[in-house]
């Protein structure tokens, strides 16, 4: 798990230096000497390896400041707690991200600061349009199998898969906004700004879901505890919802780990189409910057959230098959 | 009655016998059968045919800018789009009847555009997939047959590149590989793979870029499959035959496991698809004013409210190719194995 973030930080570091251009190699022509000046001020003129050490340090080790601490543009900390008992004004502080070089008077923690509670509210609106939408119709597909259900379930899935954001969100866009006029097309900042987007990420999710519980369910069916259950006389409620449904998502939360980061961090279509100021914009838009702290803290954010995820998937696990021990 | 019938599909299948269909045949049938499958291979029929004779097929030069008609749309692109309000009705949209699609805010004409997008997004289609394959196919054969330490190593590598965003990674490769037009001396490799992209509308780098970041799922799955045939009897003869690895890997395993590999990866092809478009999408993909669907629905998303005509013609013939590659993909696999239908 270690070995995975360390390594993508590592390439990740590597990758984006081997990228010809720099942050500040505009069109506009600044003069070679105001360049040099400003790789000196950010350390780029310093060797690779020692920038890299560098950068890792400050996101990683903690620092406990005194009351002459400020916020300024090269430390900025996400997680700050405060320590009164240490003396006034001394709190500890973790995870610097650096200043960022594109939007000189940010820092990378700042930009964060700002998208990601917009980008994880979406990513959760869309996680939940994608699970409450798929399980039941893969439920239903997988209950009535080979019936007109089963076959109108499944076409539905492949229609949703055929459909990724970048055509279902013009087409919502156009269809409640401008057409019924029920919905704003752009913004952010009401519930109601939020539900175009988050189905026009959430639709492709559910198809994929529904088309997983279904073939998961489909093969949770045949077992024999299902039998078993049936004999006892169990309703069939209680057969399909605790003893087959719980057995039969096991599959779908393995990918939902993966699918909720990348939708926790943002997905730069949807926020493009409807001028979301979320982290998804930054992170593409830092790439073609050359933004190097900008892509090295949304890049781990990710990774972070990917690895997170991922566990809590494993601890899920547990939880839905007490046959699958913790090691 | 039933049984009579059931009878005499059994002798006729026993008077079959001396030519029994091989593996490929019955799939072959049973997708012909399938008639969403291949409605979807005759919607890509369709567009392929469009691919191939755009320059005769497309009404207008996808380049050629009309800037009096620009933003135009037919009377039936109204009658489509309700609020689209003609001039004529007291609204804004100019009627121009040159243009079936209407014309993009340059004056472009949108039909041409949307048929000459279809070679782009039908090569991501093919290229895609070979590129991955290629990869993909060659690191699960070695590391599934070689084993120890050369497996774990590639498939540590494996895990590496899954759990790197695949899109900072494509981004990262576009920019690595567009901007260095001029840095290679003429006559080299470099010059003359930029060139290469340059002459294909950009497109090369896409395949590069596409195949790169896709080839995880097909290493691993050749791996497992690799791992299920590799003590089979026939490589056993082969190897006591003296048979060279490399031998052994590409005519005895490679032709035992390609069918599952084929299903998969027709299974992703939608996904390359989308992979392009949301490239040209954010800017990194062919170059302007080589016409992709992904540019198109970019451009006109933003004019959506005035002139929906712009974004939504090249977003339902995205639709529709993914469409058909999807109930393609999905009546091929049902086809080689009938017990998985509707299953990952």
């Amino acid at each position: 798990m270690f070995f995975v973030l360390f390594a993508i930080s590592v390439v990740t570091f590597v990758l984006m230096r081997l990228v010809p251009g720099g942050p500040f190699n505009t069109e506009r022509g600044v003069p070679p000497a105001i360049v040099e000046a400003l790789n000196k001020r950010y350390k780029l003129d310093a060797p690779l390896v020692e920038q890299y050490i560098d950068y890792m340090q400050g996101l990683l080790v903690p620092r406990l400041t005194d009351r002459t601490y400020r916020r300024s543009v090269v430390e900025d900390y996400i997680i700050n707690i405060p320590m009164d008992f240490l003396g006034e004004g001394v709190a500890l502080r973790w995870i610097n991200f650096g200043p960022s070089l594109a939007k000189r008077n940010q820092t990378v923690t700042g930009i964060i600061r700002d998208g990601l509670p917009t980008s994880m509210q979406l990513g959760i609106a869309a996680l939940l349009v994608g699970v409450v939408i798929g399980v039941p119709i893969g439920t239903i597909a997988a209950l009535r199998q080979n019936t007109g259900w089963d076959y109108l379930s499944m076409s539905v899935a492949i229609l949703g898969v055929s459909i990724p954001s970048i055509i279902l969100g013009p087409l919502l866009q156009y269809i409640f906004g401008v057409t019924l006029k029920v919905l704003p097309t752009t913004g952010w900042g009401t519930i109601n700004h939020l539900i175009l987007p988050a189905f026009a990420l959430g639709f492709t999710e559910s198809a994929l879901i529904a088309r997983l519980t279904r073939a998961s369910l489909l093969q949770v069916l045949r077992e024999d505890y299902i039998r078993t259950a049936r004999a006892k006389g169990l309703s069939e409620r209680v057969v399909i919802g605790v003893h087959a449904l719980k057995n039969a998502i096991i599959p779908v939360v393995t990918v939902l780990g993966p699918l909720a980061a990348a939708l926790l961090t943002g997905t730069f279509v949807v926020e493009t189409l409807f001028g979301i100021p979320g982290l998804g914009r930054s992170f593409v838009l830092s790439i073609g910057n050359r933004d190097y702290t900008l892509i090295m803290g949304t890049v781990l954010l990710y990774a972070m959230f990917l690895v997170v995820a991922n566990l809590i998937v494993d601890l899920t696990y547990a939880l839905f098959d007490p046959r699958i021990r913790l090691h | 009655m039933a049984t009579k019938s059931s009878h005499k599909i059994a002798y006729l299948e026993a008077a079959d016998l001396p030519k029994p269909q091989s593996l490929w045949q019955s799939a072959f049938k049973r997708l012909i059968r399938n008639r969403l499958a291949v409605m979807g291979i005759f919607v890509i029929l369709f567009f392929a045919l469009l691919a191939i004779f755009a320059e005769q097929i497309a009404p207008r030069d996808f380049r050629t800018q009309v800037l009096a008609a620009s933003n135009s749309a037919p009377l039936w692109v109204t009658k489509l789009f309700p609020t689209m309000i003609p001039i004529s009705e007291g609204g804004y949209v100019k009627i121009n009847e040159d243009f079936f699609f209407g014309a993009d805010n340059l004056g472009r004409d949108i039909m041409t555009r949307v048929i000459y997008g279809t070679r782009v997004s039908l090569l991501v289609a093919i290229v895609g997939p070979i590129v991955a394959l290629l990869i993909g196919v060659t690191l699960g054969l070695i590391s599934g047959y070689l084993g120890g330490w050369v497996d774990n190593i590639i498939m540590r590598l494996t895990d590496v590149f899954y759990a790197f965003p695949t899109l900072l990674f494509i981004i990262l490769l576009m920019a690595f590989f567009r901007p260095t037009t001029g840095r290679f001396e003429p006559g080299s490799i470099g010059d003359f793979f930029n060139r290469l992209d340059g002459s294909t509308g950009g497109m090369l780098f896409i395949f590069v870029g596409i195949g790169i970041t896709s080839w995880m799922q097909m290493a691993r799955l050749t791996r497992g499959q690799v791992l299920s045939v590799r003590e089979m009897e026939y490589v056993l003869a082969a190897r006591s035959l003296g048979a060279s690895p490399t031998k052994i890997m590409l005519r005895h395993i490679l032709p035992n496991i390609l069918g599952p590999i084929i299903v998969a990866e027709t299974l992703t092809i939608p996904r390359y698809i989308s992979y392009e478009a949301f490239l040209s999408f954010i800017g990194l993909g062919v170059n302007p004013p080589t016409p992709s669907w992904g540019a198109m629905i970019s451009e006109g998303a933003v004019a959506i409210r005035d002139y929906p005509n712009q974004a939504l013609f090249p977003a339902l013939a995205l639709f529709l190719t993914m469409f058909a590659f999807n109930f393609v993909g999905d009546g091929l696999r049902d086809a080689l194995d009938p017990r998985m239908r509707g299953a990952e």
